[in-house]
């Protein structure tokens, strides 16, 4: 048995997405009477109606840019967990933008512009500060990431509480909204809009391309495979490892960008949503290739949304989707490393 | 404790590492397992130690059979290894690694092991202190606390791995005095080594293995001679070296001083011509690599000047060095060489130039294919490279260096290859010869070494021989000096 053929893979693939689902199943089966049904409340909670989808496309955007950033990473051997800091200096920068430019005598399309660009900027440079840390400190990226995570946090909430609190009194709900016209349009009464759709579109096609058709690419992944035999072969790996990074960084910024402009239309406290964590998830589970980066994003997308039906209808807790996709990246994982014991043996 | 070894077998895939070997220690004996790199010494000790197990044979000790299935056994049984490199927690003070691999209860009784500690130093006459940090000590020191511990433990049987590389030779000379005084209570010792002198001296006996088979079991008085001839096999001699192309010269050290933790090599001076071979022997750690690697960019020398076609090029950063012409090939393939995961063509495509930004696809799979018919490489253009058997990674190593090479520094580039490879890979580096450019290798096979080589560097203890006409040279002489004798 050949268990690198592709035929082989995608069996212990269907495998380990099965077992998840098993596992998923017991796990609901301790809490309700009816799994099927809460799967089936899911199904109807993300794709139920036209609302119900755009409000999946809402959070797939994020998490796509988010994914296709890691990518970039993921190819270069990297974990940027500081992903989630990333993503909140870029909703930041876009909120200091527009708070500085509304009511200038620029059109509201140039200061959309320019605010979700230098929400890419302030993502870049966050993670500048990682790649900094982990070639010329020796900090491990996934040290550096956590502790870039928290000041991001803290910078967050100093800034809704402090300069840029609501008149009055600061709350958690966030800044002052935005007047309607700095919003990105909307589709109708739909939530999502085109553009934020476009960007995320257009944002995994650049990577696929930029991964799979480059030098750039190539050379990135050879860093990723093996820094050393890439620097004994001459590649400047320590310019790839930091361009990834600010590469990354700029997605993570994007995907702030968009929940400030697209979503929330203000700055709050988890603007990040945790997309930045889930994007990890989804990299991992497509083996870090772009080809299904965009489909996988979708469905975890889903299960966030659909499973906000189940404590409305079923009365469970919202937690069913966080098991469902943690099972399937556990298990995907476990499938592999049971594939490579197959392989080691043979 | 007597240990008997009978009919131990171990494969490492194609290899045979150990081939029926049959061997007999006799309790309170000072044993020299001789042989040089790959010979199958320390695969023999591993099995001994519980590192690694056997296909087949029987370990005996005092006449009954014994299982040993890991190192904790293997204490279990009276049998402590002394690694090569000591295998410690550097970090942690003197005392506490004393303890570590101490079996049974959860709070450690720290000053029974104290006791224990100072009452064998004085019988021992060593002096550590026990609360020293162990990356403090010397590795002479370590190697006595590593002793210690391992009786503490109730080693019967002490192996020792290349005891002597990197202890000074007053610690050497304590060394063996320890080591005799533990033989004469009873302790069973298995002295590896490479060492002509010490094994010559310190060993009632001497086994020497080459690849993989025990070649005898020698007893005093000992004629280095026939040690030799028993490591290295019977001198073998080739035709096939081609001359110098002319007396250009391409590079020149001067002064060279070259330093790490374990060795320091001095003013070496050396001129290379244009075209020439030069083979570094030497058995491994005694500084070949660090010489390449130095000739690579990739480690400074403390002292001298490196000069490349007249240009000094001392302290530059490796880009340099590759940007005029130097290219180094690591044994390590696949961990240094190779990209484990990316196809043929995706390393030819990153060997190659960029042209523009994105790769034409199909046009590199033609140029890859081109490449895998020229360099005869086993695969296809989508083979992963670590698909690839070893010869042929090694032709996809050779095939990736660039055209106009200046320097080839290579290591063991023939290691793992059947012979037909081996020689497609010498006329690849030969045509390079004649191309211009001129090449350094690191081989342990001293047959490869004077066959192909116009001038030959002996290294020993961080010495550095005066160069020898490879003509001139037989492989007795050579292995007598990279056994440390004649110097």
């Amino acid at each position: 048995m050949d268990v690198t053929s592709p035929r082989i893979r995608f069996l212990f693939g269907f495998l380990a997405v099965f077992l998840a689902l098993i596992f998923a199943t017991i796990v609901l089966a301790l809490t309700t009477d009816d799994p099927l049904g809460a799967y089936y409340n899911v199904l109807i909670g993300s794709f139920g109606s036209m609302t119900k989808l755009s409000d999946v496309l809402v959070a797939w955007v994020p998490l796509l840019l988010a994914t296709s950033g890691l990518l970039v990473t993921f190819t270069a051997g990297l974990w940027n967990i500081g992903i989630e800091g990333q993503i909140t200096l870029g909703a930041i920068f876009t909120t200091a933008v527009i708070k500085a430019l509304q009511g200038s005598d620029l059109p509201p399309e140039m200061v959309i512009f320019l605010s979700i660009l230098s929400g890419a900027l302030g993502g870049a440079l966050w993670a500048s500060a990682v790649g900094w840390l982990k070639i010329y400190g020796g900090v491990n990226e996934i040290f550096g990431g956590l502790g870039m995570n928290f000041v991001a946090t803290a910078l967050t909430l100093w800034l809704i509480f402090g300069p840029w609190k609501r008149p009055g009194i600061g709350s958690m709900s966030g800044t002052e909204p935005f007047n309607s016209i700095y919003w990105l349009p909307q589709i109708g009464d739909l939530r999502i809009s085109w553009w934020s759709l476009g960007i995320g579109i257009a944002g995994i096609v650049l990577i696929y391309l930029l991964l799979n058709g480059t030098y750039f690419g190539l050379r990135l992944s050879a860093v990723g495979k093996n820094g050393k035999a890439a620097y004994l072969m001459g590649l400047p790996t320590t310019r790839y490892l930091m361009m990834s990074f600010l590469i990354c960084g700029a997605f993570a910024g994007l995907a702030g960008a968009v929940q400030v402009t697209g979503v929330y239309h203000r700055l709050i406290p988890s603007i990040s949503s945790g997309y930045g964590f889930l994007g990890l998830l989804v990299g991992m589970l497509v083996n870090y290739q772009a080809v299904w980066a965009a489909p996988v994003a979708l469905f975890f997308a889903a299960l966030n949304i659909g499973s906000i039906q189940l404590p409305i209808v079923m009365k469970l807790d919202s937690a069913l989707s966080g098991v469902l996709q943690g099972a399937l990246v556990l298990f995907v994982l476990l499938m592999n490393g049971v594939r490579q014991r197959l392989l080691g043996k043979q | 404790m007597r240990i008997e070894l009978r009919h131990i077998h171990k494969h490492f895939g194609k290899v045979h590492a150990n081939n029926d070997i049959s061997l007999m220690i006799e309790s309170g004996g000072i044993q020299g397992i001789l042989g040089e790199n790959g010979a199958g010494k320390s695969t023999l000790m591993k099995i001994l130690s519980g590192f690694i197990q056997a296909d087949s044979g029987e370990i005996l000790m005092d006449g009954k059979q014994i299982i040993i299935s890991s190192p904790a056994d293997a204490i279990r049984h009276g049998i402590g290894m002394l690694h090569q490199d000591p295998l410690d927690f550097p970090p942690m003070r003197v005392i506490d690694n004393f303890l570590i691999g101490q079996r049974g209860g959860i709070f450690p009784d720290r000053k029974a092991a104290l006791r224990g500690l100072m009452e064998m130093q004085q019988k021992l006459d060593f002096s550590i202190s026990p609360s020293a940090y162990v990356d403090m000590l010397t590795v002479g020191e370590r190697q006595q606390l590593e002793i210690m511990r391992l009786l503490w433990l109730g080693a019967r049987v002490l192996i020792l791995d290349e005891p002597t590389t990197g202890i000074s030779a007053l610690q050497k000379d304590k060394l063996f005095a320890t080591l005799k005084q533990l033989a004469k209570q009873g302790i069973t010792i298995l002295f590896v080594s490479h060492k002509l002198e010490d094994v010559e001296y310190l060993c009632e006996k001497i086994a020497v293995l080459r690849r993989g088979v025990l070649v005898g079991n020698v007893s005093p008085p000992y004629s280095t001679d026939e040690l030799v001839e028993m490591m290295f096999g019977k001198v073998v001699s080739f035709g096939g070296r081609d001359p110098c192309l002319n007396n250009e010269e391409l590079l020149t050290l001067e002064n060279i001083g070259i330093e790490d933790d374990r060795l320091n090599i001095r003013d070496v001076n050396f001129s290379l011509c244009r075209g020439e071979v030069v083979g570094l022997a030497g058995m491994e750690g005694s500084g070949q690599r660090q010489f390449l690697r130095l000739l690579a960019g990739l480690l400074r020398p403390v002292a001298g000047k490196i000069l490349l076609d007249g240009k000094d090029i001392t302290g530059k950063p490796y880009h340099y060095f590759v940007k005029n012409g130097v290219s180094y090939m690591p044994a390590a393939r696949l961990e240094e060489g190779l990209f484990p995961g990316l196809t043929l063509t995706d390393h030819f495509i990153l060997a190659g130039e960029q042209k523009g930004f994105i790769i034409q696809r199909e046009l590199a799979r033609q140029q890859a294919q081109k490449k895998i018919e020229e360099f005869s490489i086993f695969g296809t253009p989508t083979s992963p490279v670590e698909a690839l058997s070893g010869g042929n990674q090694q032709r996809t190593l050779l095939a990736l260096q660039r055209p106009g090479l200046k320097i080839l520094l290579l290591e063991h580039p023939t290691r793992g290859l059947d012979i037909e490879s081996s020689l497609w890979v010498w006329e690849k580096l030969k045509e390079r010869c004649r191309q211009g450019a001129s090449i350094f290798f690191i081989s342990s096979d001293l047959e490869e070494i004077l066959q192909y080589s116009d001038r030959v560097l002996v290294f020993y203890g961080g010495k550095i021989s005066q160069p020898l006409k490879a003509e001139e040279t037989t492989t007795d002489q050579l292995g007598q000096l990279i056994g440390g004798k004649g110097w």
